[in-house]
């Protein structure tokens, strides 16, 4: 952080640069495959989950829609990815593709309610609309299986080559590389003049129009983006554990990826990764010594965190170092 | 940022706990259940059963020591259910996987168990496909077209109604439910005049039971989740003042349960179910199986702890035949068949579908010394799953 | 005779009372502070549990229990908003969001450690059981005693928060905070005292619950949808608000489960989704 960018160009180049620790970040993903070769199966879980926190950072972080019902496109692509499994072919990166499409279809249609909102309203509109999709899938026995979940989902091996297999190995390296792609169309997308626009929406609504920036507009934009991501995350965990259930639509699913995302901390690309990260360990840890308390746990966890680290854990994280690097 | 890292760093590490060299003498079992959220209690009381069967038995069969891992899926998660069985088979390296409150868990699971060749015992999950996902597969707790078409034959002959309304909770078994009961009805010569379908999450029930009323059945059939709904709708019943003396209530076990029947009180007096088990079943066995449940864990049993008794039982005696040998082939091939008698009464393993075969039991609430609760009235022996086979 | 829609009505309006009663709280601290409490059905959760404990181990009447009920959901409300909801009062929505969830996920570990996960039983006085009848209406004597419940709450908030100082406090202070307090009203202790009223209400409303919808440990997440549905139908900070929309809540899901049962599960969600496209601010709001 020398000087000041002083066209918009190079600040937004200073923001796009690769620094040392996302490097170290995205290396430290990898260590799992020779640590931890019994945990690749959580591991896979972790990316999806921090896949979909990423999807819903770009509408909560950075556009200041906070949604209560983002399982939906979640949801949609899990069921998308299951019925493309079973009815068209089993070939996974078109599933992901397909998935993707479907849920965006569904983002871009309910973006036009969503844009007109804020607010209170704006999150019991996001519940409403993602309760009712519950409640369709459920009636909808005939195609999604209701809740004894879709049956019959058949992946082929990742191209050609690769077959899931019982320890995850496949499902981890296929989720996160797809992880890092889609982070990669992210970061670039929040570092551009779009992404800026829509900072400036979070903060100010009500101005941005008149200096040329049509909030709603750009709103639909990333409300449609994100929910195709959220629609990838749900085609992943759908094809590399070979089931969807209702679940995958439900309220508590929409809840924790919002838990995940403000604990990482939103508005910083990563706080979502490293929210689901930590969730999710946490989460395990906990269950696995008293599978019935857990949640008390996993509370004085965020009700620390809250208390410690305002902001979440990246938020707090990073003002305690500016703090200490300006003394 | 740096900060961060080593914090992720750290909680990868801690992640890491040091797995156990497998004994030789040991056979771990994996317990998959929703130990936490709506459905803690059904999971609770299987992991009850399973401990009670424990102390009564020993941890140690055919030289063998027994351990068990219990892990949480919060609810009808397939994707959790499906990790962690991976987790057990690949990390904890089980040799058994138990437990499953929920339909959604065991057919997560069934994969791993089919890829894996590990036995399988599904100790509560009731819907009739289940056992078909996997030939490891084997059932020790129930079928509802198992129960739901007894009720329907039951209730058209012996019981002597010729006109039923169904009531059922709009997912998967409340579905299921209606499907053989109907189907059941209509085949012993019943008519059904109407039927609703009601929300799984449902608090209140006013409204569905005043659409029954508004047709003067002379039955009704019912299926609700355990939990809260069956005291609800129960309590509905007796405001619309429709009293189980006049019309003729049938149901499955859990909308008359212990905490139900408690609930409602002497409203619930005169209600017909058919079910496989209750603490109240006389016998010999159960009267010391539910003093010993209740003087370990100071309630009663319920048919979910029934089921977690007899999935150990299957277990043990399993391994007793294999000698102690853990494959999912040996053991499997040890359960097909096995017959034995349970606090519910004389119960079996079909060999061609590895699912229960049991009696079913038509009860009556009735008030015994103060006490109310369900008495069996009937019983129609050696039921097995209708549907298997059936297309 | 009377048609049977008048026995819909009878029966939303008081499945709408125990929705008032549960969420009213919420709505009042939501516009007062704007502080996003969604452990708000924790404290309606002990409320439960106070009516349980009372009856069932101390032999308590029901009728009893209810301000027992009340006064442990608000004193437990003052401990918690003194220790940890104080700090956030001037944090984001998000923090404030997390603090309560952790809280509540807290109380159902805690509730179920202590009273298991069971369903919790509670025996009602016969005077509350049965139902009457009128002009071939079945009036369920519990409902009716939950209208007359609901009722004189919504008169004695309304008296209060028209007719006494403290209301006009609270007034002033959900109307615009600054200008309260540059009048000299102390806001943090009028949004305490509203607070552990709004929580004591809540926890009134988990006690009177039971009998309709049973208590187990996940009633902190299992009503929190419908609480929230409430508060922003009726409107933020609104008491008159949030009494029409539990009504309206409470008779359409009734409703349509009476007439129109494949709607069943879609009904409130749509009546909700509809409403807040017509008014965004709810049917009381002002913003």
């Amino acid at each position: 952080m020398a000087t000041a960018p002083t066209t918009p160009q190079a600040y937004l180049q200073s923001l796009s640069r690769w620094r040392p620790i996302e490097i170290a970040f995205w290396l430290v993903t990898l260590v799992p495959f020779w640590l931890f070769p019994n945990y690749l199966s959580l591991a896979n879980q972790i990316a999806v989950a921090a896949l979909f926190a990423l999807s819903l950072d770009l509408i909560l972080g950075y556009a200041g829609i906070v949604s209560l019902g983002h399982a939906a496109f979640f949801g949609v692509g899990a069921y998308t990815a299951g019925i493309f499994s079973k009815f068209v072919w089993g070939e996974v990166f078109t599933g992901l593709i397909v998935a993707a499409l479907m849920a965006a279809l569904f983002g871009y249609v309910s973006s036009f309610i969503v844009a007109r909102f804020r607010h209170l309203t704006l999150i019991m509109i996001t519940l409403g609309l993602g309760l009712l999709l519950h409640s369709a899938a459920n009636s909808a026995h005939w195609l999604t299986g209701g809740s004894d979940g879709f049956q019959g989902i058949s992946v082929w091996k990742v191209a050609g080559l690769f077959k899931f297999d019982l320890y995850g190995k496949v499902a981890y390296a296929y989720s996160l590389c797809t992880l890092f792609v889609v982070f990669l169309c992210a970061r670039r997308l929040i570092n551009s003049p779009f992404g800026l626009a829509l900072r400036g929406i979070r903060d100010n609504w009500v101005r941005m129009p008149a200096i040329g920036a049509d909030s709603p507009s750009h709103i639909r934009k990333v409300y449609t983006i994100s929910a195709a991501m959220a629609g990838i995350a749900g085609a992943l965990i759908a094809q590399t554990t070979q089931t969807v259930s209702l679940d995958a639509l439900s309220f508590e699913r929409s809840a924790d990826v919002v838990v995940m995302l403000v604990l990482g901390g939103a508005g910083r690309l990563y706080g979502g990764l490293v929210g689901a990260t930590i969730f999710l360990i946490a989460r395990d840890q906990f269950s696995g010594i008293a599978p019935q308390y857990w949640y008390f746990w996993i509370g004085i966890l965020l009700v620390t965190v809250v208390m410690l680290l305002p902001n979440g854990i990246l938020g707090g994280l990073s003002k305690l170092v500016g703090r200490w690097s300006r003394k | 940022m740096r900060h961060m890292m080593t914090a992720a760093a750290a909680l990868l590490a801690a992640a890491t706990l040091p797995v156990a060299a497998q004994a030789q003498g040991t056979v771990k079992i994996g317990v998959i259940s929703a130990y936490s959220g709506q459905f803690a209690d059904t999971a609770v009381q299987i992991d009850n059963g399973i401990k009670l069967y424990m102390k009564q038995h020993g941890d140690t069969v055919a030289g063998k020591k027994i351990e068990v891992i219990r892990k949480d899926t919060g609810g009808p998660n397939a994707d959790v259910a499906k990790r962690l069985a991976q987790e057990l088979v690949v990390r904890d390296g089980v040799d058994i996987l138990a437990g499953f409150t929920l339909t959604p868990e065991a057919l997560g699971a069934a994969g791993v168990a089919d890829e894996a060749k590990k036995l399988l015992v599904d100790m509560n999950a009731a819907t009739a496909i289940v056992t078909e996902k996997s030939p490891y597969i084997v059932r020790v707790s129930l079928t509802l077209p198992q129960i739901s078409e007894t009720a329907g034959t039951w209730l058209a002959t012996k019981g002597g109604a010729k006109k039923v309304y169904t009531m059922v909770s709009d997912f998967g078994p409340g579905i299921d439910a209606e499907t053989g009961f109907q189907r059941a009805f209509k085949a012993a010569g019943g008519e059904v005049i109407g039927s609703v379908r009601m929300p799984v999450a449902n608090p209140d029930f006013s409204a569905f039971v005043q659409r029954a009323k508004d047709l003067n059945p002379e039955s009704i059939f019912v299926f609700v989740p355990g939990g809260a709904q069956p005291a609800a709708i129960g309590k509905a019943f007796a405001e619309r003042g429709m009293d189980p003396a006049k019309i003729k209530i049938i149901s499955t076990g859990e909308a008359v349960d212990e905490q139900a029947v408690k609930a409602m009180g002497d409203v619930s007096i005169g209600r017909l179910s058919a079910w496989h088990y209750d603490y109240n079943h006389k016998s010999k066995l159960n009267d010391d199986f539910v003093k010993a449940f209740n003087a370990e864990f100071k309630r009663n049993p319920d048919f979910f702890a029934v089921g977690g008794y007899d999935g150990m039982h299957l277990i043990y005696e399993a391994l007793k035949k294999t000698g102690g040998k853990a494959d999912g082939d040996s053991l499997i091939a040890a359960a097909k068949g096995m017959k034995w008698e349970s606090p519910r009464g004389p119960i079996a393993i079909d060999p061609d579908t590895r699912d229960i075969v049991q009696n079913v039991y038509i009860r009556k609430v009735e008030k015994v010394g103060g006490a109310i609760v369900n008495v069996d009235i009937d019983k129609v022996e050696n039921v097995k799953d209708p549907t298997h086979g059936r297309k | 005779m009377l048609p049977p829609i008048f026995g819909v009505l009878f029966d939303g309006i008081a499945y709408g009372m125990l929705l008032f009663v549960l969420s009213v709280g919420l709505s009042v601290t939501l516009g007062l502070m704007n502080f996003v409490n969604l452990a708000h059905c924790a404290f309606a959760m002990l409320g439960g549990y106070t009516t349980v404990v009372l009856m069932q181990d101390l032999h308590w009447p029901f009728f009893a229990t209810l301000p027992a009920a009340f006064f442990i959901a608000a004193l437990a409300s003052i401990v918690v908003e003194r220790t940890l909801y104080r700090r956030l009062y001037r944090a984001s929505d998000l923090d404030q969001v997390l603090l309560t969830i952790g809280l509540a996920f807290i109380s159902v570990a805690i509730a179920a450690w202590f009273f298991t996960t069971q369903q919790q039983p509670v025996d009602m006085p016969a005077y509350l059981r049965g139902s009457y009848q009128f002009f071939g209406l079945n009036i369920g004597v519990y409902r009716l005693f939950l209208v007359a419940v609901g009722v004189a709450v919504t008169a004695m908030l309304i008296m209060t928060v028209e007719h006494t100082r403290f209301g006009a406090q609270v007034r002033a202070a959900v109307d615009n905070q600054r200008m309260a307090r540059g009048l000299g009203i102390d806001v943090d202790r009028t949004f305490a005292v509203t607070f552990a009223l709004g929580s004591g209400l809540a926890g009134l409303g988990g006690a009177l619950a039971i009998e309709i919808v049973g208590l187990d440990p996940s009633f902190a997440f299992t009503y929190l949808v419908y609480v929230l549905i409430v508060v922003s139908v009726g409107g933020l900070g609104s008491i008159l608000g949030s009494f029409a929309a539990a009504c309206l809540i409470g008779i359409s899901d009734v409703a349509g489960k009476y007439y129109l049962p494949e709607l069943g599960a879609f009904l409130i969600y749509l009546v909700m989704v509809a409403v807040l496209m017509w008014k965004p601010a709810g049917l009381f709001g002002r913003r």
